[in-house]
């Protein structure tokens, strides 16, 4: 039994079918962990003991009859999320020993639906980054081959998927955190719809963009965890209160109906960005054909703000981070400079040595940004072209179901090639940006690969609250792109 | 936008950060670079374009003002890197 290859989907048929148990399971990514971590550095804690526990618990339920959505599944939490009595550091030194009380509002629904919390993995600190090296942790490298990152800021959640050492795991998508590692690791990866999930308990960056989601092995468990995580919650009050759909009946729709009736956009503007990598620009041209073999129609929309979206971006999510992050001061949790006995002094030493340079350089851009005399041309006017980019899809999706469009403009890069060069980082998020600014989801899925056997992903993007549409394309897609191989070796 | 030196003391204090004196110059330049890009903006025509807030899209939330059990002080200062008794501890304040 390869039981690093299964899906979730899997895992459930063979646990309910009683041919594994949960602690084999269990068990057998432990030791590929154990074996293999060593070099991906996906994961920044492991609690072997819990997810053992766990997952005798499990096998004693799945003995009673008394299965819930995920019982028994190994998943592992990017560590923004916090995790009661499990250390929760976010990838920074300033929350290096942060043990939360209470378990964030996706942790207690991925528990109560029976899953084994496996462990928590690494990320761009704070989740700042698109390549998990601003970890201050651990630089994670890429399962396909690992001197090339696996992207970010969900790098390791990514990775530990691609990996094989969890079923799936929870990401989180403020900029593009999601979509990208997993299209550079050739794993699923779907943002929600702002407000389909509650955010209670994940760490704060930037309030307006975050959102967690599944990262998968594929389409279909996606659709699985999403029936889990999502819902109203009354701890977060931006959680949206709408309906909760069964998600897996998309796939339903895809074996009946096939693509018949659907529209795909295809921006025109994002064809000319400059700098599109060529084996990215194949990949996502066979899609583009294959989607139309599937029978969807094809039609060029227009997006007219897209050479604006880096800019209002990287105003909007540091002006926002630079007023979350304000917490992390010395007093109440956390890492506290100890040794000065002025009160702004511990502050200063406090978060200098707390927060790595990235976090620095976004605080420092967002309080410029809000700063007296400032926040007209800056906050001001970014949030005003966030109106203009979220009617720029309001008015796509009058013509098109979901636009197509590459995740990332190249493959993953070597590890180390880019860390002094913020803007041009800043500039490769161009595509994944935008699903946060107009607060739509988006969906990554393996498409091929590059010419030096990298994965490359295409997304989807589609209006409010219509996963739907990107699970059953996605799923249709899955279906009959020829990709030779699902998993990297180790 | 160009950042200098001192304006990078200046941001970062309002910040409550210490940028090392040697890591100033760098910073002031990455800075300078991101927010001249970001003048880019400026082009944009917003005249009469509301501002965007708040990406849930409610008005107000309510819900009934019911009083649940507080977690109490071991659990609220269980992470306090210095602490006395129910209070959490910090330098002098008041001179």
């Amino acid at each position: 039994m390869t039981y690093h290859e299964l899906t979730i989907s899997n895992a459930l048929a063979l646990l309910s079918d009683r041919k594994i148990t949960s602690t084999e399971l269990t068990r057998a990514l432990l030791d590929r962990i154990k074996q293999h971590d060593d070099r991906i550095k996906a994961f920044i804690t492991v609690d072997e003991d819990m997810a053992m526990a766990c997952a005798q618990k499990a096998d004693q339920k799945i003995a009673k009859g008394q299965m819930a959505a995920l019982t028994g599944v190994p998943i592992a939490l990017k560590d923004l999320l916090c995790t009661r009595g499990m250390k929760t550091t976010c990838g920074s030194k300033i929350l290096n020993n942060f043990v939360p009380e209470y378990d964030g509002t996706v942790v207690s629904k991925l528990k109560d639906a029976g899953a084994v919390i496996i462990g928590k993995t690494n990320l761009d600190e704070f989740a700042m980054g698109s390549s998990t090296e601003n970890s201050s942790i651990k630089v994670t490298a890429n399962p396909w081959n690992t001197d090339y990152v696996p992207g970010g800021s969900s790098g390791g959640s990514a990775a530990a998927v691609a990996a094989g050492f969890c079923c799936g795991s929870l990401g989180t998508d403020t900029g593009g955190s999601i979509r990208q590692p997993a299209s550079h690791c050739g794993v699923v990866g779907l943002k929600p719809t702002y407000g389909r999930v509650s955010r209670f308990g994940l760490v704060s960056y930037a309030s307006s963009l975050d959102q967690i989601g599944p990262i998968t092995k594929d389409v279909k468990d996606a659709a699985l965890m999403m029936n889990v995580i999502c819902g109203n919650d009354k701890k977060d009050s931006t959680s949206a209160r709408v309906a909760v759909p069964d998600f897996t009946k998309a796939f339903d729709q895809f074996d009946a109906e096939g693509l018949k009736g659907m529209s795909i956009g295809i921006p025109g503007e994002y064809l000319s960005v400059a700098g599109i990598d060529p084996d990215v620009e194949k990949v996502f041209l066979n899609a583009k054909q294959i989607f139309k073999d599937l029978g969807a129609e094809i039609t060029e929309i227009s997006l007219p703000h897209t050479e604006y979206v880096v800019a209002a971006y990287y105003i909007i999510a540091p002006c926002e981070a630079s007023s979350n992050l304000a917490r992390f001061d010395g007093v109440k949790y956390g890492f506290r400079h100890e040794g000065t006995d002025d009160l702004i002094d511990m502050y200063k030493k406090t978060k200098s040595k707390g927060f790595g340079a990235e976090v620095k350089r976004r605080i420092l851009i967002g309080t410029y940004a809000l700063s007296a005399g400032y926040y007209d041309a800056y906050y001001g006017r970014a949030s005003q072209v966030r109106t203009l980019i979220m009617e720029d899809f309001a008015n796509a999706f009058k013509t098109c179901d979901f636009i197509l469009s590459p995740v990332a403009p190249a493959p993953a890069f070597k590890i180390g090639e880019n860390v002094d060069d913020p803007l041009t980082m800043y500039l490769s998020d161009i595509f994944t940006l935008s699903a946060n600014m107009a607060a739509i989801p988006g969906i990554s899925v393996p498409a091929g690969y590059s010419s030096n056997g990298l994965p490359v992903g295409i997304q989807m993007m589609a209006n409010r609250f219509d996963e739907n549409s990107l699970l059953r394309a996605g799923y249709g897609f899955e279906k009959a792109v020829h990709l030779e191989k699902r998993f990297p070796e180790l | 936008m160009k950042i200098s030196k001192d304006e990078v003391e200046k941001i970062a204090h309002l910040a409550r950060l210490e940028i090392d004196d040697s890591e100033k110059e760098k910073m002031a330049g990455q800075l300078s670079n991101i927010l001249q890009y970001i003048d880019k903006l400026g082009n944009v025509d917003v005249d009469g374009v509301k501002s965007f807030s708040g990406a849930a899209f409610m008005n107000n939330v309510l819900r009934q003002d019911v009083l649940e059990p507080s977690p109490g002080p071991d659990v609220t200062l269980a992470n306090a890197p210095c602490r006395d008794g129910d209070f959490y501890t910090v330098p002098t304040i008041v001179k």
